[in-house]
């Protein structure tokens, strides 16, 4: 297409290789490779912590699926959206500084680790890190055909070339340059998304005629479109409330972004980071999803949703300044697939290899392993993408419910409650996992909620009553465990 | 692995730093709780008015104003307060007068 919009996006890709460099150089020199690889060495401060995980967390769905929705269903669905306001907060005032502490008193690298020491059972571990790898696997293929999209639609070429310079890109700077280079970039990709937001909800609200002139529109066509319940009077206060399960506190559950609450260095770059996540969350929902319904007025007649983020840009904007805002949602992608690839590339070859398969493995052995791993998964990944398989697209659609349902429970009760053990967090996992999938299978939308909450709600149960009635059951390792985990 | 050694089982503290931990989390709860709360009552109970009974600020229908607009203008302050007066600052190393549990990368 058209070069002032290309060029902003080859600089920031360029950049990102860049940081990716420089991060592999650190690597190269560090004697802990496993925990600065899939840790960063738990040096991160306020700021960047704040933006790894709002840009791991704001996925494609913020940009494209998320204000194509609010383009259809009007005010409500930002009023939806914004039950994303509390993971600003929330996942690091819960797992907070009790999980900081235990993770380096147990040297845990990843979630899994530290669900093996809490609960010492294999089949925890097993089923945990299968849970992650299928679900995040499933979760990334979708991003990627995301990222491919969105490069063809800016520029022209065909998705799969598209698709070969976004997944490249991709791979290059997280297998070489791990953790560190993954929370770099997010934190560029961060400032990348909240500028880009900033900048098309002035310039569409400037195109539209003002604030009121475009609420006036909106209600001239369809006053349903400015009311909380969305243009057909499908959104529910229950079923949007059930969001705040989904996209809101149950985030504590996700593995991508549970591992960056024990990734930083002290307590003040996490109370800063608080205060900057919510920030910063909090302008890219409101600002992206409102933009979605303002465009209405100003673009109407778009028939695929995922498009009206970039046509508007291209509208509203001269084109190297829309150039700057596409690279927004491809930041967002790049800063969910990014995490997401060290995720599953860690569970296998932190919680399976090295725990199952060979435990005494060297420490050249091991950096070999991780950056081979990571970029393997990463090209199996580009084959899934170029033609992504039904059972993918199926698990894609339940991976973010499936993973809290899984986690949110044996993560949270673990670290607060005493008698929470393995018995219970297996059960948890199990029920939490089946039926969410059963669920979602053949009673889509439980009792007019979104289907994550009746699961989370068994899980919690399963929990609770197993461990209770397992509690005479190896008594003496749980006193163990308690005295490691609890103890001075 | 794990060592089955520790011995003096009835004799142990609790590490001081997890009571606060644990209060610094029941604050996240009671945040988010409040968070919902605000955001459900001006959403659903402005905006389930008729349309033609609407009022607006700055152009924006009155409920989500207040609801989503406000409701971000409120809670970054209030985070900011209560990280500054709440939260307390607490070294998160394992407790230097245990010895350190050997990791496995420097074995």
């Amino acid at each position: 297409m058209n070069l002032s919009v290309v060029l902003p996006m080859t600089l920031y890709l360029l950049a990102v290789f860049i940081i990716g460099y420089l991060s592999s150089r650190h690597l190269r020199s560090t004697p802990h490779f496993l925990q600065a690889y899939f840790l960063g060495g738990r040096e991160l401060g306020g700021f960047v912590l704040a933006m790894t995980m709002v840009a791991t967390y704001g996925s494609a769905s913020s940009f494209l699926g998320g204000p194509g929705t609010a383009y259809t269903l009007g005010l409500g669905w930002v009023l939806l959206a914004m039950s994303q306001l509390v993971t600003g907060y929330f996942t690091l005032a819960v797992l907070g500084k009790k999980y900081a502490i235990v993770s380096r008193k147990m040297n845990a690298v990843t979630l899994v680790d530290f669900l093996k020491e809490r609960y010492r059972n294999q089949w925890v571990v097993i089923l945990s890190a299968i849970s992650i790898v299928v679900f995040l696997f499933s979760a990334m293929a979708a991003q990627w055909v995301g990222g491919g999209r969105l490069i063809q639609s800016i520029t022209g070429i065909p998705y799969e070339a598209a698709l070969f310079i976004f997944a490249v890109t991709v791979l290059v700077y997280v297998a070489i340059g791990g953790f560190r280079a993954v929370a770099m970039t997010d934190a560029i990709q961060g400032l990348i998304m909240l500028g880009g937001t900033i900048l098309l909800l002035v310039a569409t609200i400037q195109v539209g005629g003002g604030v009121s002139q475009i609420i006036n529109q909106l209600a001239e066509e369809n006053p349903r479109l400015i009311t909380p319940y969305g243009a057909d009077g499908s959104l529910t206060p229950l079923y949007v409330s059930s969001f705040w399960i989904l996209v809101g506190v149950g985030v504590v559950g996700l593995p991508q972004v549970a591992v960056r609450a024990m990734s930083y260095r002290d307590s003040r770059a996490m109370h800063r980071a608080m205060v900057i996540g919510t920030v910063v969350v909090g302008i890219i929902m409101l600002g992206m999803h409102l933009i979605g319904v303002f465009a209405r007025v100003v673009i109407p007649g778009v028939e695929v949703g995922d498009m009206v983020m970039p046509l508007l840009a291209l509208e509203v904007l001269p084109p190297w300044v829309a150039g700057l805002v596409l690279a927004a949602p491809m930041a967002a992608i790049m800063s969910t697939v990014d995490s997401l690839l060290l995720m599953v590339s860690s569970s296998i070859v932190k919680d399976l290899y090295l725990n199952y398969l060979r435990p005494r493995a060297t420490e050249q052995n091991l950096r070999r392993l991780s950056i081979t791993v990571t970029a393997v998964v990463g090209l199996l990944m580009f084959v899934m993408a170029i033609r992504p398989p039904e059972l993918l697209i199926w698990l894609n659609l339940y991976a973010f419910g499936g993973l809290e349902a899984a986690f949110l429970w044996p993560i949270v009760l673990g670290l607060y409650w005493k008698k929470g053990n393995a018995n219970g967090a297996l059960a948890s996992i199990v029920i939490g996992v089946g039926t969410y999938l059963l669920f979602g299978r053949f009673w889509p939308d439980p009792l007019g909620m979104h289907g994550v909450v009746l699961p989370v709600l068994l899980s919690l149960i399963a929990y609770v009553v197993v461990s209770l009635l397992t509690a005479h059951r190896n008594q003496v390792e749980q006193r163990e465990i308690v005295q490691r985990f609890w103890g001075a | 692995m794990v060592q089955h050694s520790q011995s003096n089982q009835s004799r142990w503290r609790e590490d001081p730093r997890y009571r606060i931990a644990r209060r610094e989390a029941w604050i996240g709860v009671g945040l988010a709780l409040a968070n919902f709360i605000w955001w459900y009552a001006f959403a659903y109970g402005l905006g389930s008015k008729p349309v033609e009974e609407y009022q607006y600020i700055f152009g924006l229908p009155q409920w989500f104003f207040y609801s989503c607009i406000g409701g971000l203008l409120l809670f970054i302050p209030l985070v900011a307060l209560v990280v500054r007066f709440f939260f307390r600052e607490l070294p998160l190393e394992a407790t230097p007068e245990k010895e350190e549990e050997e990791g496995r990368e420097s074995t």
